[in-house]
């Protein structure tokens, strides 16, 4: 009897009714919970690049601190507006994959393997309570050994010490790669300069840095059995902090202030 | 059915008859979340519900699910109860649903999962296709937590996250495992599992099912079989 065909469509259809009825509503009922979660997980990163984080105070008012700002890669300018688009929704990740607005960063510059750049991004201001610039956050990217790395940097005032690193997506080996989620690791940025005479010096090196090299206070100590990812995040800084990234920007930061 | 047949239901699965140790099944996401105890937890929560409300719904209509699609209603409905359980972690638990990424939406290819209602739910009741499979899952997270607990203890050094042999790296002295934060080390340790059990339980060990040939064997060169 079960096996008529009339009765298999109707059990079909009725399971399939009743499941899809559960799962949307599912869906719907959870979707601002999880929208939120979304972006206070990356709220909770940046703040933590800015070394502001504390889990005590609500994640709103930590981050109402930091000012978002667009950033026109070609001219390097600060907007304040960009379009009908609301700044604290706006994603430069999302708009790095679409054709409208975004452009293909040439082979030869492109060592950092990000492929596409939004046209448009965005970078935060952190100030305190008399409006005086304290630091900068940057979000960065770049490909690692078997994924793109994304991340973002706090810089100080100076526009060239480093205050901050943290990653928040990659895709790297647990326990070699990954450790650039090493707490310690990370607290080896903090007071790393970047330029010097324009150019970045920035690097991830083999091994342990040795103090008494002039160059020090540019280099960073690898992560042992990383050589890939380490290489990874010196081309990011390299690119990043280059003409093709915030070089531009941040002179003009400079004059802001 | 009587109390005492209820209890065997839900306790035959977590040694004797244990998903993953004897039937060799759920072995890609016991690779997969074990590197972190808590991650592991989540996940063991997440594959213990479905299985057995999956159980419950599909023994409720057994008697009404033709033959011939049997397979795809199973999958629909355990598919359900998976997006389910898995919108339900992005909501309330965000940080563990980012770590666990696709392995909560494989649960639906888990071979417990789909082994047990048809193996099971589709003959027996609600009520016993509930128990058995609530200790299936037990089954398999018993494994699971034990196998967690090895690889971030001695591959990062922490449980739950929190430091209990102090690594060479952090300025401890205890040099990381990192074999064991990678996805073969569970299959060692569930080996060495399935050999302990099969030690202490006999008649788990399978019978061989073919013997080795008489020339697959090394040769024995002192009586010149081969002209070297």
């Amino acid at each position: 009897m079960n096996d008529s065909v009339i009765k298999t469509l109707a059990v079909s259809f009725l399971v399939c009714l009743f499941c899809s009825l559960v799962v949307s509503y599912a869906a719907v009922s959870l979707r601002d919970m999880q929208n939120l979660n979304k972006l206070n997980d990356q709220r909770i990163k940046i703040l933590k690049t800015a070394a502001i984080y504390s889990p005590d105070e609500s994640i709103e008012s930590q981050f109402a601190r930091l000012t978002p700002k667009f950033v026109n890669f070609s001219t390097g300018d600060l907007l304040d507006e960009y379009g009908d688009y609301n700044i604290n929704t706006y994603d430069p990740v999302y708009f790095s994959k679409q054709p409208d607005h975004s452009s293909p960063i040439p082979a030869s510059e492109d060592i950092a393997i990000v492929k596409n750049k939004e046209n448009i991004g965005k970078i935060y201001l952190l100030t305190d309570s008399s409006q005086n610039l304290e630091k900068v956050i940057l979000p960065i990217r770049g490909y690692g050994l078997w994924g793109t790395l994304f991340g973002y940097i706090a810089i100080d005032k100076d526009l060239n010490t480093i205050r901050g690193l943290e990653f928040y997506a990659h895709k790297e080996t647990p326990g070699l790669g990954a450790e650039v989620d090493n707490p310690k690791w990370k607290s080896l940025w903090d007071g790393k300069s970047i330029y010097k005479d324009g150019e970045v010096e920035i690097e991830v090196i083999k091994g342990k840095v040795d103090p008494s090299n002039q160059m020090a206070s540019y280099q960073v100590d690898g992560l042992s059995g990383a050589t890939l990812t380490s290489r990874g995040v010196t081309n990011m800084l390299i690119f990043w902090f280059g003409k093709s990234g915030y070089k531009e920007t941040l002179k003009n930061i400079n004059y802001d202030s | 059915m009587t109390v005492k047949q209820y209890k065997q239901i839900l306790s035959k699965p977590l040694l004797e008859e244990n998903p993953i140790t004897l039937q060799i099944l759920g072995i890609c996401s016991a690779l997969a979340v074990t590197s972190n105890l808590s991650v592991t937890l989540v996940m063991c929560v997440a594959l213990t519900s479905v299985v057995s409300f999956s159980n419950l719904f599909i023994s409720i209509i057994r008697n009404y699910i033709p033959s011939s699609v049997r397979i795809i209603v199973q999958m629909t409905i355990i598919a359900s109860l998976v997006i389910v359980v898995d919108e339900l972690l992005k909501a309330y638990d965000y940080e563990t649903s980012k770590k666990l990424s696709v392995f909560v939406g494989l649960i639906i290819t888990n071979c417990i999962v789909m082994g047990r209602a048809e193996a099971f739910a589709m003959k027996e009741k609600p009520f016993v296709s509930f128990l058995d499979g609530l200790g299936n899952g037990l089954g398999y997270s018993i494994i699971l937590i034990a196998v967690a607990f090895v690889r971030e203890l001695f591959g990062a050094g922490t449980l739950m996250g929190y430091e209990i042999l102090p690594l060479v790296s952090n300025g401890g002295w205890y040099p990381a495992n990192n074999l064991l934060l990678l996805p073969p080390s569970s299959f060692i340790l569930i080996g060495l599992m399935i050999w302990g059990i099969r030690a202490y339980k006999k008649d788990q060990i399978e019978p061989n099912e073919y013997k080795l040939s008489r020339h697959a064997t090394a040769p024995d060169l002192s009586k010149r079989e081969l002209n070297v």
